[in-house]
């Protein structure tokens, strides 16, 4: 009963029920290539696959639409943790591995491509731009005017949702990308390092600003009844934390890893023969 | 650089303008024209009979969900949606009706019902319905409710939406309101409603 759907989504269900099918079929296609993916991988991808699935498409979802702070848990799995395990696995070899060989492949592989898509998605991954349509998706979700919408109009509950889950992968993409910043021309980890402290700060302010306002910023959860008895601004209050800190340490764990790269890439430059 | 920002800008400000161009309607409450359902139900009436939107199409709407051993919420607007009614001028107030939903079918008889909403005025009318007629309108409205755990005494409370749907006659949803809006409001609201029928 709490696995299935609050309100069933035929986008959430071609989504991760085609994405898991390609992983699947990739794992297998890779496995009997003689190049298997590492256990971490997989961990990492379907941890972040069932988060993600479940913040969207179970009962979870109810309670996400009637309490405030389980809404902001539900966006810190979409926007964050889901999207940072999700692109920490590296899946897209996997994926491209588990879709079947044939004219579709070809067609797909042309269209991804192609400049219809190469160009906007080099633009919405321009580091400056990437940055702040991450930190500006949040603030923009969470402007009561919009979240008071947002929360009445199903279509428009459903774009709020999707629009967190895809920046989150097109941002921590950016940020996770395990190609190499001389040999492959991606970002370099000291720019990498200065976005991720671009986008947290002011999710910072903002997650402070919700605790500590004295206002119900947030009346449409009154008006439409929450999902059990609490008090409003304990509701808020509880939201604001989960704006204001977890978003914050990831960032932090994340930085981390990147350090850790960076480190280990310097190492290897020292060790390779002038 | 310069290319990206040639390509982003247009983008920028044709959202800005989008956002902008609002075809504005002063309501006291919030506008939900576009952004809510039409009313749509299947549900039981107080005279016990089925019925669905259709029966109360011609007539703007004022819809509400509650329980009629409320305490406080529902009385208090039912109570303030009665007395903005009474303040529209006499030849109109038959134009407008109140859809009070309870969402406690278990104690909330038609008969009980009937009673109930007789107390408030001729165009407050009771419904009611089955688990299933009711989840799905209160799913429709975006909206939850739920029960408290029962007493010795078998009482137990209902949590549910404090909302009040205003539909025009055609049944389109216009404006969300709240039960504790000050009357002269809620009357102001009303008219809108009424002109938008």
């Amino acid at each position: 009963m709490y696995l299935l759907p609050y309100e069933f989504s035929w986008l959430a269900v071609v989504f991760f029920g085609g994405t898991g099918l390609l992983f699947v079929r990739g794992q297998r296609v890779l496995a009997q290539a003689g190049t298997p993916l590492p256990g971490w991988r997989i961990a990492l991808f379907w941890l972040g696959f069932v988060l993600a699935y479940s913040v969207m498409h179970t009962q979870f979802d109810y309670f996400a639409q009637f309490m405030f702070f389980i809404h902001r848990i539900q966006h810190l799995v979409l926007h964050h943790l889901a999207a940072i395990l999700l692109m920490a696995s590296n899946p897209w070899k996997v994926l491209s591995a588990g879709f079947p060989e044939g004219r579709t492949k070809h067609i797909v592989a042309r269209a991804l491509s192609s400049r219809v898509i190469q160009i906007p998605y080099r633009i919405i991954q321009f580091p400056p731009l990437a940055g702040f349509i991450f930190v500006g998706l949040i603030f923009f979700w969470l402007m009561p005017e919009v979240h008071f919408k947002a929360m009445l109009s199903q279509p428009l509950y459903l774009v709020m949702n999707w629009s967190m889950f895809l920046d989150g992968i097109l941002f921590w993409w950016l940020i996770l990308d395990p190609r190499s910043p001389v040999r492959a021309k991606t970002l370099s980890f000291g720019k990498r390092i200065i976005v991720i402290w671009f986008v947290t700060v002011p999710q910072l302010g903002l997650g402070a600003y919700i605790v500590t306002s004295p206002a119900n910023l947030y009346d449409i959860y009154d008006l439409c009844g929450r999902a059990w008895p609490i008090a409003p601004h304990d509701d808020q209050v509880l939201g604001g934390v989960l704006t204001w800190i977890p978003p914050g340490m990831m960032g932090v764990l994340v930085m981390v890893v990147l350090l850790r790269r960076m480190l280990h890439q310097s190492e290897q430059t020292k060790v390779r023969p002038a | 650089m310069i290319r990206v920002i040639s390509w982003v800008a247009p983008i920028l400000l044709a959202l800005m303008v989008a956002s902008c161009s609002n075809n504005d309607v002063a309501w006291k409450g919030s506008d939900i024209r576009g952004v809510m359902p039409d009313l749509s139900f299947e549900l039981i009436s107080e005279s016990g009979l089925d019925v669905n939107q259709e029966t109360f199409l011609g007539k703007a709407t004022l819809m509400f969900f509650g329980f009629t051993n409320c305490p406080d919420i529902c009385p208090g607007t039912l109570q303030g949606l009665a007395s903005a009614i009474e303040a529209l001028p006499e030849e109109r107030q038959d134009e407008v009706q109140v859809l009070f939903v309870s969402v406690d079918p278990s104690r909330d008889t038609p008969d009980r019902l009937k009673a109930y909403t007789d107390f408030f005025g001729p165009q407050v009318t009771g419904l009611t319905g089955t688990d299933d007629q009711l989840s799905a309108l209160v799913k429709r409205m975006r909206a939850t409710y739920g029960y408290g755990e029962a007493d010795e005494n078998g009482n137990y409370a209902v949590s549910h939406s404090s909302a009040i749907y205003g539909f025009n006659a055609d049944g389109e949803a216009q404006v969300l309101l709240r039960g504790n809006q000050p009357i002269s409001d809620l009357t102001h609201d009303i008219q809108l409603l009424l002109q938008a029928s």
